[in-house]
């Protein structure tokens, strides 16, 4: 570039390529402070959860319950197994409609209805994770159920996960080559043998990938959770009852007056964070080495 | 000539397939009835009025939407010329070869939940806020007029600007993301061609790249916004949580239309004050799906390569 500018010459035009050269420099150092910024700052909320969620951790962190208001200690055990029901159950209700709706929409393409579902999932997408809760919240907890209930709050994430696997599935099943589809068509199986014993087991990998995706990002979801799930500092496996969650248990610690509170959110929030990250990166990966091969 | 089997299994993958368009008519259906009965007592005064007074059961909305506007209008502001010029310096000037992993690290910073974000906003900025900032902000324009007003008043750290600041940082991530798959969609052809002519860097961004994605930042810009409108947990713990009447001053504790109905869900005793905290999921579903379908639109536009990124 710079040969470029210094191959031009001429007197008159000597101060006017100075003021693009100075343009180009200021322009350069504007734009890499502004990628210092953002990534300075989002590694700075990082290296904050590291350093101030590490000292909470400790066994009786992972073991116990939390204890009464103002009592040093306690844990986030309820949390971690409330999470993993929530999201299990979340996901045993969202993992069937998202991929089936990306099956409808890539496999049986023709359809104009194939476009309404299309079209719905991307506005689930957007919908605000609060107005969900609201909707579980209106419908369930005080309608069909009467109280704040763990299962509530399973409908409330599988909500926002059905899009999240349904459009992430439709791209994997995108990338199966019709080739493969069109071979067993011909060898005379009919469409759902060819879904059933071709596609699906071919974007396998691709699959799984959504669905853990998908549970990932709605683990770390709080508000439809306040709003249905509630929390609980009791152990409680009852999906009728209210149940504790990690975000929750966060916001819980957060709030109260108590330093060794703080520190307990930090803690939860770290393990997280950790779990979120651990998962994303280990996709990540895992996608990388399958395209390689 | 389909099989038995076939339609079978058209049948159920397409009956659970319409669960999806199912559930949404279902959301927007049930909240309008369950908002009907704040709707039809207070009609479009809802959204204009000031006073929420659970006790006379005088509910009017607007000091919220106020708060929703001034936060989301402060995040964007302070966070679209931070992620486009870090979109621009990711994919026109870093080294080739770290461009993928910055990228990659910035897409996993958008999952960071938002509570986490609300803790360290809460903890960290918040006393950093009351301390420092705000109060250097007051000094340094206070003496204007009208730009003052904006920074009188007590302070206190937990307030709309706060609020509108952790939103800023909440949806940097997914506007930076956005706005790098937009513009690594413009044919680089079109790069070589600028620079083949004689243009610095810069002259090429702003004369080729910038124009061709021009649709796709508005895109990614409307799609932030649309993060900031929804966003419940992080602004819940800063923005101040109080129904005061609207002030000029952005140094005032207040509410936002979300952190409202996290905040006061659990005393809805009675069923106007339900149908009112409805009524006001039933304004952000509205928006929210205005605002994505046009945002989705205007990146479709510039053909962005959406294939992996679910936003």
């Amino acid at each position: 570039m710079n040969a470029a500018l210094a191959l031009q010459s001429g007197v008159g035009r000597n101060r006017v390529l100075r003021r693009r050269h100075v343009l180009e420099q200021t322009m350069v150092v504007l734009l890499g402070t502004a990628t210092l910024l953002a990534g300075g700052l989002l590694a700075l909320i990082l290296g904050y959860v590291i350093v101030r969620g590490l000292p909470a951790l400790d066994l009786a962190f992972f073991t116990e319950r939390p204890r009464p208001f103002g009592v040093t200690g306690g844990g986030i055990a309820p949390a971690l197994i409330g999470t993993l029901i929530i999201g299990l159950v979340a996901g045993v209700i969202a993992v069937p409609i998202g991929i089936s709706a990306a099956i409808f929409v890539v496999e049986y393409r023709s359809g104009r209805w194939a476009e309404v579902v299309r079209f719905a999932a991307e506005l689930m997408a957007g919908l605000p994770s609060i107005v969900v809760g609201v909707f579980v919240w209106a419908f369930l907890v005080r309608g069909v159920i009467g109280n704040y209930a763990g299962i509530a709050g399973s409908v409330a994430l599988a909500v926002i996960m059905v899009p999240i696997v349904g459009r992430t599935a439709e791209e994997v099943l995108r990338l199966v080559p019709n080739s493969l589809r069109e071979a067993a068509l011909a060898l005379g199986a009919p469409r759902w043998r060819v879904v059933l014993n071709v596609v699906l087991p071919t974007a396998r990998a691709g699959l799984a990938t959504a669905i853990v995706l998908a549970i990932a990002r709605a683990a770390g979801e709080t508000a439809p959770l306040l709003l249905t799930a509630l929390g609980n500092v009791f152990f409680s496996a009852d999906l009728f009852k209210p149940m504790a969650a990690l975000p929750l248990q966060i916001y819980q610690y957060a709030v109260a007056p108590y330093d060794d509170w703080h520190t307990k959110a930090w803690g939860a929030s770290l393990v997280l964070v950790a779990v979120i990250a651990a998962v994303s990166l280990l996709l990540r990966l895992a996608i990388r080495r399958g395209t390689a091969s | 000539m389909r099989s038995r089997g076939d339609r079978f299994f058209a049948g159920s993958v397409g009956g659970l397939a319409m669960l999806v368009p199912a559930t949404l008519l279902l959301i927007t259906a049930l909240l309008l009835i369950e908002a009907f009965p704040a709707i039809r007592t207070y009609g479009l005064s809802f959204l204009t009025t000031t006073t929420w007074d659970p006790v006379k059961l005088v509910f009017g909305a607007g000091a919220y939407v106020f708060g929703t506007l001034v936060t989301t209008g402060i995040a964007v502001v302070l966070a679209a010329p931070v992620a486009i010029g870090a979109a621009i310096f990711l994919t026109e000037y870093a080294p080739r070869p770290t461009r993928a992993p910055l990228g990659f690290l910035i897409e996993v910073l958008a999952y960071i939940p938002s509570i986490v974000y609300g803790l360290w906003g809460f903890f960290v900025v918040v006393p950093l806020m009351r301390s420092t900032i705000e109060p250097a902000l007051q000094t340094t324009f206070g003496g204007i007029p009208i730009v003052g007003s904006l920074f009188s008043g007590p302070i206190v750290g937990l307030d709309l600007f706060m609020g509108g600041v952790i939103l800023a940082i909440m949806i940097l991530p997914i506007l930076l993301t956005v706005t790098r798959e937009v513009l690594a969609a413009v044919p680089s052809t079109q790069r070589e061609g600028m620079l083949g002519l004689g243009a610095t860097r810069w002259e090429m961004v702003t004369r080729v790249v910038l124009p061709y994605a021009r649709a796709g930042i508005a895109g990614a810009i409307i799609l932030g916004i649309a993060r900031a409108f929804g966003e419940t947990m992080a602004v819940t713990l800063v923005v101040g949580n109080s129904s005061t009447a609207i002030s000029p001053s952005l140094f005032t504790p207040g509410y936002t239309m979300a952190s409202a109905i996290a905040n006061q869900f659990t005393e809805a005793d009675s069923d106007l004050y339900f149908s009112a905290i409805v009524e006001i999921a039933v304004v952000l579903l509205l928006v929210a799906i205005v605002v994505n379908a046009a945002a989705r639109l205007l990146i479709r536009r510039t053909g962005a390569a959406r294939e992996g990124l679910v936003l």
